[in-house]
């Protein structure tokens, strides 16, 4: 089936504008017309898999007007957001009941689905800004949606960051298309291939690396995530820590650096480095927190080290010349790593606002002895848990064992120590999890909860299920549609131009 | 020079946006940064004396449908200015949700210093 491609932004973006006119009286019908968007969209996605097409707006021939290119890693990223917004669109029917403006919560939540499909889709640099201003707007306003102190402050403090990082990506921009002539990412490439790389666009790279990297919260840029992602409502921290940042940050990131500049050696060093020093410092920073989801939020810091290094490996041994299975086998466990955390951070946000919807609290010193309260919640954290710690059959352990073969592979072996000792320290902070919130004394005042039903159990549910069957994706059927194609997307690099202009 | 002074901008926009204690202050630095950018995309399509980029009948021969050399060698490069319209619709957007978030919060803590709304710690 060929899907028509701009469908992925204007199915949410027309149902967004459409929900505000729905106030009070329709709740019902907003909640339900949201879920039918997030659900259409996972549909449509996985009827994309496997395909490479590229869509011209418009008709306007490729260096004119505006493109979108559907290739394997855009179609991992397209179904990494769908299956998590279906989720957290699921989870939220019920948990939004608490606040009000529902049908305004569901309207930048599609906006920010919106946003990340069209930066995921994007084959025109400018448009990529545009499409990620989109989501980044929708996600501040969704960070102070509470409208508290902490909220306010959170969101404050996330935008200004995240206007910043904004800034500096579109000054990347004006100097590329200053430097090149050009805003079609595969234009750029050959220019930039044709012509080397001259002071501007160095510039320019660095600027990108900034800005990419104050999206995705990689350590020195971290400052404003442990805040921002526990403040916002549980779903919309699910889809933050889950999938917002790896597309704003991560994915724009790498697609900027091995499909339009090429791959090189300090670049690879430089994403090494990036990589290893959120994992240290974001697993060391979350086991010393007592607030349930900030310990979630730190954790994700640590999390998407793991992708960025595996990346990050693959393009230094490219850049190399090194043997290039190698190469694909550690981008093969960044991916992998990106989708399974996507699902499992995700989960685990969804129980941790279960788990606050029940008990009125963040704080692990409060709880405890929750297991006979909320069974289900506890059986879908223990099984998030498992996968984020890398205990064997879940999704985790089969991206970390990768990360670590490829790493011992290519002669890293301090790297593959540093892997799995960070595996380690996550471990100890997902056991910290279990003993204080669901094992030991329940306290008096919460003797009374009671487990949340309905939509939020489907939604935790499936995902546990998804964390489990997670694994099945290296089987060679699965592996060869879904994951082999974006692997071959970051190892040709710069051949993606020709790969764009040639269709 | 010009672009020196329009990076020279950039940076006051990012000091005021980085040291600046008060949050206005913040959002007007972020504000500066955002027309420094936009001022060198407008700088880098604009040429000295040259002319609006709109192709009269003069200029275009009907014909063959080529643009007279002239009106290639003098026009200004209009996509730049395309790009300066929607970067300002966004930082417009982004301007006023950063506004309400300021005075939302002053509403709270009752203070535009933000080294004294720190409740989140750690």
């Amino acid at each position: 089936m060929i899907v028509p491609l701009p469908a992925f932004v204007a199915i949410p973006l027309g149902t967004a504008f459409l929900l505000p006119v729905f106030a009070k009286r329709g709740k019902a019908v907003a909640t339900v017309l949201a879920n039918l968007a997030t659900i259409s969209l996972l549909v449509l996605a996985i009827a994309s898999i496997g395909q490479t097409r590229v869509y011209e707006i418009g008709k306007w021939s490729i260096p004119l007007g505006i493109n979108l290119v559907l290739d394997g890693l855009s179609s991992l990223l397209l179904l990494a957001i769908s299956v998590v917004s279906a989720a957290a669109m699921l989870f939220s029917i019920r948990y939004m009941e608490q606040y009000t403006a529902k049908a305004k919560f569901l309207c930048l939540f599609l906006l920010m689905v919106a946003g990340m499909n069209g930066v995921a889709l994007s084959g025109d640099i400018f448009n990529l800004f545009v499409f990620l201003e989109i989501a980044s707007l929708a996600s501040y306003a969704l960070v102070g949606f509470g409208c508290e102190h902490e909220e306010l402050e959170a969101s404050f403090k996330y935008m200004v960051l995240g206007s910043i990082g904004s800034i500096f990506i579109l000054f990347a921009v004006a100097l590329v298309y200053g430097n090149t002539g050009s805003l079609n990412m595969a234009y750029i490439s050959k220019a930039i291939q044709s012509s080397g790389l001259n002071r501007g666009l160095t510039f320019a790279l660095a600027l990108f690396v900034v800005g990419f990297g104050l999206k995705a919260a990689l350590v020195p840029f971290h400052a404003w995530l442990p805040d921002a992602h526990p403040s916002a409502p549980a779903p919309i921290s699910a889809m933050l820590s889950g999938i917002l940042i790896k597309t704003l940050g991560v994915y724009a990131l790498v697609r900027v650096v091995f499909n339009i500049f090429g791959i090189s050696v300090s670049m690879g060093w430089l994403l090494i480095a990036l990589g290893l020093l959120s994992m240290v410092a974001g697993a060391f920073l979350a086991i010393g927190q007592w607030d349930f989801k900030r310990l979630l939020a730190y954790s994700s810091i640590s999390q998407l080290g793991y992708v960025v290094l595996g990346i990050g490996l693959g393009g230094l041994i490219i850049a190399r010349d090194g043997n290039l299975a190698w190469a694909s086998l550690a981008i093969l466990g960044g991916l992998f790593h990106l989708v399974n955390h996507a699902v499992y951070k995700s989960l685990l946000f969804l129980t941790s606002g279960s788990v606050q919807m029940s008990t009125g609290t963040r704080q692990m010193k409060q709880m405890g002895g929750l297991a006979e309260k909320l069974p289900v919640t506890r059986a879908t954290c223990t099984v998030a848990s498992a996968a984020v710690a890398g205990i064997p059959p879940f999704s985790g352990f089969w991206s970390k064992l990768i990360l670590v073969i490829a790493a011992i592979q290519a002669h890293f072996y301090w790297v593959a120590a540093i892997i799995v000792f960070v595996s380690l320290c996550t471990l100890i902070m997902y056991l910290k999890v279990q003993r204080y919130v669901f094992l030991g004394e329940l306290p008096e005042n919460l003797q009374e909860i009671k487990e949340n039903r309905g939509s939020m159990l489907v939604a935790m549910v499936s995902l546990a299920c998804l964390c489990v069957l997670m694994g099945l994706l290296l089987t060679p059927c699965l592996r060869s549609s879904i994951l082999d194609p974006a692997v071959q997307v970051l190892t040709d690099g710069v051949l993606y131009s020709a790969n764009v202009i040639g269709m | 020079m010009l672009y020196a002074l329009c990076f020279l901008l950039f940076m006051i926009g990012l000091y005021c946006a980085v040291v600046k204690k008060n949050m206005v202050k913040i959002v007007i630095g972020i504000m500066v940064m955002e027309y420094a950018v936009n001022l060198f995309l407008i700088m880098l399509g604009y040429r000295f004396g040259g002319i609006a980029p709109i192709v009269d009948k003069g200029q275009l021969d009907l014909e063959t449908g080529q643009i007279a050399a002239g009106f290639l060698n003098s026009s200004v490069d209009p996509l730049p200015q395309a790009l300066v319209l929607t970067a300002i619709v966004i930082s417009l957007g982004s301007l006023a949700l950063m506004i309400s978030i300021c005075i939302r919060t002053y509403e709270k803590y009752g203070t535009f210093d933000i080294t004294q709304i720190r409740r989140l710690k750690g």
